[in-house]
Order: structure tokens, then C-alpha cells, then sequence
């Protein structure tokens, strides 16, 4: 396929890794985080760690949007679509993490509640144009990727007249985790560099990065999905390591622009407002990591409409989730890990979405334990 | 009822077991059955699919080469079906009608009868439309044992074409998704394939349809079944390449979408190029390829090495098939 085999040739990988092992440092590891499950995905599918020196830490953060939304907020998603004459719109990898008590959206629709998996956020406001006699609820979460189509919904809602459309939502903030990460300052993480979600920067560039390259002397990559711009990523990360440089550079040149897409910054801007503070699973409390709906939109905030409460529910204290997003601990370290917890029954919801780092490792690497 | 049954069923299945309208057909024994050369095959399928016509087919051949091929993959000859519909209230007739004749097309292109059936009425809203459930029953001769326990390490692991075909073809013509493309459902009847690939490899150690959860779920049940690894080369696979955009794009693996016209084959290795080359003359097998072999493992695994040159586990699909966010 176009614009994807080249990206996944073999011949080109063995190169990169031939550099990759030239350029490492003897004597030196490189503690390199891919912030984006994406990015945790492709390294776990294409088998990448084959491929790279013993050198070479890959450390997985806390960038799928599934894994760090905190249990309160699944519980509040599934208490809103039992609501009478509701129908719950979904992506579809939120269906199977558990809430509380370990209900899921998808044990939820079981019981009789309507909830619909959706491609898009345009199946939501189509829903709602079709079934005026019911409350359209759109569960948005993601980061600053998923975040303009949500706005694009509401705005689509405004012009129809749609009083039956709302949102829940829950978009984050990809710098914002990263500063919460950084300001955390746990001992056991250590970082050389950050492997930056290329879909993020494409809708915000990459300014808003300058902040770890200048008060942290973090390198910054942005890299693209694919097998072969996460190799030259890490090279990339590892010579500007080798020469004590600490700057913004972007692997993903083929759709990433330095000041990112201005009309999906502009909507977002009209749209959301920053929240003061937001619960993330593994890295707690993070302050303005967050979106709400801009007060101008508060008629399409379901948390308006339908009075949500959101209570903070603790994790099971066996599950090493809350490491693993911040990168202090390996999958395999968590002791539930493929034995009490797998894609088919997941405690922590790393195992759940397979951008979640337990389940990129379960599916497709574990005969490497 | 009973004119539906004339106007809709007898018109279109008609042969002489079902024109003697009794509660059941009453069959002679096939010859090898009496002269104790073979043995009885079995098997039951139910269809609950929506929707219930895409491209390439509908609930009715599907429903014929669903459980033709099951017993084909025993390597025998199905012989007889039968067949029971279960209809929602208010489920237009000239659906049925068209369901019911493309039945009887595929029951005659697999060379098989229906031969006695039964038809239910529930209630709107308790059902789906239509659910249709086949049973079947064939003869296969006392020679062969085919087996998901009986793959030997150092087998080759053949298919018959493209993969995934049919899960993207009705992903496709779902409301929500409602996606431009040319795929077309494989499903069809593999008898006839089967028979020719028995004839020129007779030591074929085990015969499976990769229908739901794909390739990559049969791979694993087989695996398992007999204690062994397989590994698989991604560089073989046969695939369309609208598949692989479709699955690109929906973000989901072809090796767990499903098929309805594929026969995996595990042979010894000797005799896999002549199976190969077999296969190939069918107009079933015409893209035909060996895409992996078996291997000792002790955990069972099923592995691919990847044409960008690492390895990783060919896992089964858990649950549903859900689209990924971003």
C-alpha cells in the first residue's frame, strides 16, 4: 500500500539499526520514552526491540487517551448511558474497561443500556438528527487528536438546531502530561528523551514543546506511526543525546508543520476552556491538563445537563497501572500481568486498549518473557 | 404456514425428499455407509449475520456453504442438509423469497439436497429478521482421520487464497461504518476444492475453515489442539490489497477477520508442493500459497515474522472486533 509499505520496509530497518547500534555510546544507556500508545503498538507489533541495542530503554508513557482516564469517569459514562431514554456514543476501545466493581460499558449494553460504537463524531450527530426523541450523549476522550472533531460536532449541532446532542467530555493535553510526569519527580524514572506523538503535533505543532528542550534540556522528537519513523526517531533522539543538544526536532516532516493546524487550534480555542484541574489514572491530580466545554457551548455539556458527579475510586491496589503510565515500571513487572489480568479479563486498563502498554506486550510480545 | 411453505420453500428447494412432505426425510443408506467403507459425518451451524445480504452473498448461501464446508473439512462428501428458519414477524416475503432461492442455488452448486426443514414465526422485535440454522450430513471414507490434534512439527501450513475477505466485505455495508468498496464476500463451498486436495495429498494431517475470529483464531485452536507452535510468514500471506487498507484504516488485523470460502491446510512438508500446486488448478485455489509451518513450542504460540524483520504473536481475537480511537 502507498505511503506505507515504504514505511515498513525491512532492508531500510535493518539499516537504521545498523546506525542505531554505530551511534550508541558505549558504556551509556539511553532511556528513551514513546509518550503515545501508538508509538507502544508499533514498537510491540513490528517487534522494534529485536532490532535495537540492550542500550536502548523504551519506556512507555502515558499517552493512550483509554489508559489514563480514571475509573470515576468510566463509572460516571456508564451511570449517564443507564439514564432513561439515552443513547451512549463511543469509540469503540473504551467499551471494555471496567469502572468500578468491574463494569464495563460493554457489560452495561448487556444489562439493556443503549450504547452504540461510533467511527466518528458525525455518526453522533447523525444519530441525534434521526432519533429526536432521545438524548445523544457523545463520550469524547482522547487527546488534542479527537479534540477538534468533538468541537466539530458541536458546532455541526449548533447549526442544525440539535437539542438532543451532548457531549462528556474528557479530552487531555499532551504537554500538560508530560509536565505532570516531569513535576512528579519520581527518583525511579529516568528520561534522556521523548519519542512526541506526531497526530498530536499535528493539530498543535510543535511550540509547545520548547518547555522541556529549554527548562528540562529534554530532546524532543516527533515521530511518525510507522516501524521505520520510530527507528529514526530513536537515532535522532540518540545523536542529539551524544552531542548534548536538547531541541524540538520532527521526524514526521511528511504531515507535522512547525505551527501545527491554526484552524483546529482556533476551534478548540472557541470551543473548550482549560480546566484548573484534572484526575488522571497514574499521575494523579494534574493541574490545567485538561478541556471543558467553553461556557458559549454549556447547552451540548452533558456534565451540565445531566448533573454528572464524578468520585475519585481508587485503583486495585495489585495492579501496577499507575507505574506503568509513568513509566517507572515494565509490564511485565506488575505481578497480575498474564496471569489474573489479559485482554480477556483486564484489571487495569493497560490491558484493555491495544495502545495500552500491558496489552501491546501480551499480544504480541510475550514470548519474549 | 403451509402456504408459505408451498409458495416459498417446495417452489424453490424442491426435490424428491422434501416433496413427500413428511416431518422427515427418509434416506438410503450410502453405499460406502452399508458396506461399512465409511463413516457417518455430522454438523450443525446457526446464521444470525447482519446484514443479511452483502456482496458476494446472503444469510441463504451462507447458511449452505457454512455447513458444507464444515463437513467438507473432514475431508469426506456432504451429502444432505436441512434446514430451519426462524423469521421476525413482519420480514418481507420477497427478502425471503430471494434468500430462499439463492439457497437452493448454492445446495445445487455444492452438489447437495435440502432435504427436510422446518419454519418459525416470533414475535416483532424478538428476533433479527431472519436466523436460519443448517445441519448436515455426509460420508467420509473409514482411510481418513483428519484432526485439529494431529499437526506434526515441521508441517506446512497452506491456504486457498485471500484473507479476511469476508469480515471487511460485511464491515463494510454495516450502517455506522457504510464504506466504498469493491471486496465481495468469498463464501462459497469448498467441497469440491477438498475432494482434489485429498486425492493428490492423502497424508493431510488436518483441514480447518477460518470463519469467525479469522485465520489467527483457527491457527490458535489447531495449535493448541495438537501442542505445537506455528509460525507464520507475513511476506506469504495472500491478501487483497483493499483489504489491507480497510483493516489500515479501521484499525484491525486481517488475520482476525473472518472468512467463509478459505481451507487452512496442514500437511507433511513433502507433500506440500504438490498440494500447492493442486489447490492452484481450482478455481477456488487460484491464489493459493504456503504460508507458514508448524514448529515445537511448549507454550503454543502462534508467531509471524514480519517483513520488517522482527517477530510477534499472532494472538486470538478477544470479544468483538473494536475499531481503535485514534
Amino acid at each position: 500500500m502507498k505511503y506505507i509499505d515504504e514505511f515498513r520496509d525491512g532492508d531500510k530497518a535493518q539499516n537504521l539499526a545498523r546506525a542505531i547500534a554505530h551511534d550508541a555510546a558505549p558504556g551509556r544507556d539511553y532511556y528513551l520514552m514513546e509518550f503515545c500508545g501508538g508509538h507502544t503498538h508499533a514498537i510491540a507489533r513490528y517487534g522494534l526491540e529485536d532490532l535495537l541495542p540492550k542500550s536502548v530503554r523504551m519506556i512507555h508513557g502515558p499517552g493512550c487517551p483509554v489508559c489514563v482516564l480514571p475509573i470515576g469517569r468510566i463509572d460516571a459514562a456508564i451511570d449517564l448511558a443507564q439514564r432513561p431514554g439515552v443513547i451512549l456514543c463511543s469509540y469503540g476501545d473504551m467499551l471494555r474497561v471496567p469502572g468500578s466493581g468491574q463494569k464495563s460499558l460493554l457489560k452495561a449494553k448487556a444489562e439493556g443500556a443503549d450504547i452504540r460504537v461510533v467511527y466518528s463524531t458525525l455518526d453522533a450527530i447523525q444519530l441525534a438528527a434521526q432519533t429526536p426523541d432521545k438524548e445523544i450523549i457523545f463520550f469524547a476522550i482522547g487527546f488534542e487528536t479527537t479534540t477538534p472533531p468533538t468541537a466539530m460536532a458541536m458546532r455541526l449541532a449548533a447549526q442544525k438546531g440539535l437539542k438532543n446532542f451532548s457531549v462528556f467530555c474528557n479530552h487531555v493535553l499532551t504537554p500538560a502530561a508530560v509536565r505532570g510526569l516531569l513535576a512528579s519527580s519520581d527518583a525511579r524514572l529516568r528520561l534522556d528523551g521523548i519519542i512526541g506523538p506526531s497526530h498530536v503535533s499535528a493539530v498543535i505543532g510543535l511550540k509547545p514543546y520548547a518547555e522541556f528542550s529549554e527548562d528540562h534540556h529534554l530532546p524532543v522528537v516527533i515521530s511518525g506511526f510507522e516501524p521505520l519513523d520510530v527507528l529514526l526517531s530513536v537515532l535522532m533522539l540518540m545523536r542529539q543525546v551524544n552531542e548534548g543538544r536538547a531541541e524540538i526536532e520532527n521526524e514526521y516532516a511528511r504531515a507535522v508543520s512547525h505551527r501545527g493546524n491554526e484552524k483546529a487550534q482556533q476551534l478548540m480555542a472557541e470551543m473548550f476552556v482549560l480546566r484548573d484541574s484534572f484526575e488522571w489514572r497514574g499521575l494523579g491530580v494534574v493541574p490545567n491538563s485538561a478541556l471543558a466545554i467553553a461556557p458559549a457551548y454549556q447547552d451540548f455539556d452533558a456534565e451540565q445537563r445531566f448533573a454528572v458527579q464524578t468520585q475519585t475510586v481508587a485503583d486495585n491496589p495489585a495492579c501496577d497501572c499507575a507505574e506503568i503510565v509513568r513509566g517507572i515500571k515494565q509490564p511485565k513487572d506488575c505481578k497480575l500481568f498474564g496471569k489474573v489480568c489479559t485482554p480477556e479479563n483486564p484489571m487495569g486498563s493497560c490491558m484493555v486498549s491495544s495502545e495500552g502498554a500491558c496489552a501491546a506486550y501480551w499480544s504480541y510480545g510475550r514470548f519474549r518473557a | 404456514m403451509a402456504q408459505l411453505i408451498d409458495d416459498v420453500f417446495a417452489a424453490a428447494l424442491g426435490n424428491p425428499y422434501l416433496d413427500q412432505k413428511n416431518d422427515q426425510a427418509v434416506i438410503d443408506l450410502p453405499e460406502a455407509l452399508s458396506q461399512k467403507k465409511g463413516r457417518l459425518i455430522l454438523s450443525t451451524d446457526s446464521f444470525v449475520i447482519s446484514p443479511l445480504f452483502f456482496p458476494g452473498g446472503d444469510i441463504g448461501s451462507l447458511a449452505v456453504h457454512g455447513t458444507v464446508n464444515d463437513l467438507a473439512m473432514s475431508g469426506g462428501t456432504p451429502l444432505y442438509l436441512t434446514a430451519g428458519f426462524i423469521l421476525e414477524e413482519g420480514f418481507p416475503l420477497a427478502d425471503l423469497q430471494k434468500i430462499v432461492h439463492s439457497m437452493a442455488q448454492a445446495a445445487e452448486e455444492a452438489g447437495v439436497q435440502i432435504v427436510t426443514g422446518d419454519t418459525k414465526v416470533v414475535e416483532k422485535g424478538k428476533g433479527d429478521g431472519l436466523f436460519i440454522n443448517t445441519a448436515g450430513v455426509g460420508v467420509v471414507p473409514q482411510t481418513l482421520s483428519l484432526s485439529g490434534d494431529k499437526l506434526q512439527v515441521g508441517d506446512a501450513v497452506l491456504i486457498n487464497g485471500t484473507i479476511g475477505d469476508h469480515g471487511i466485505s460485511i464491515l463494510s455495508q454495516r450502517d455506522a461504518l457504510g464504506f466504498e468498496t469493491e471486496i465481495k464476500s468469498d463464501s462459497s463451498a469448498l467441497n469440491g476444492l477438498i475432494a482434489d486436495m485429498i486425492e493428490s495429498a492423502p497424508d493431510i494431517h488436518c483441514l480447518r475453515d477460518p470463519t469467525r475470529g479469522g485465520v489467527a483464531a483457527t491457527l490458535n485452536e489447531v495449535a493448541q489442539q495438537s501442542g505445537v507452535g506455528i509460525v507464520l510468514q507475513e511476506k506469504a500471506l495472500p491478501l487483497k490489497s483493499a483489504v489491507i487498507g480497510a483493516c489500515e484504516l479501521l484499525g484491525i488485523d486481517p488475520l482476525h477477520s473472518a472468512n467463509e470460502g478459505k481451507v487452512l491446510a496442514f500437511c507433511p512438508a513433502a507433500q506440500a508442493e504438490a498440494l500447492l500446486a493442486c489447490m492452484r488448478q481450482h478455481p477456488l485455489g487460484q491464489e493459493a500459497a504456503l504460508i507458514g509451518h508448524v514448529i515445537d513450542d511448549p507454550h503454543h504460540f502462534v508467531q509471524m515474522e514480519t517483513s520488517f524483520g522482527g517477530r510477534r504473536i499472532v494472538d486470538w481475537l478477544v470479544g468483538e472486533q473494536l475499531p481503535r480511537i485514534c
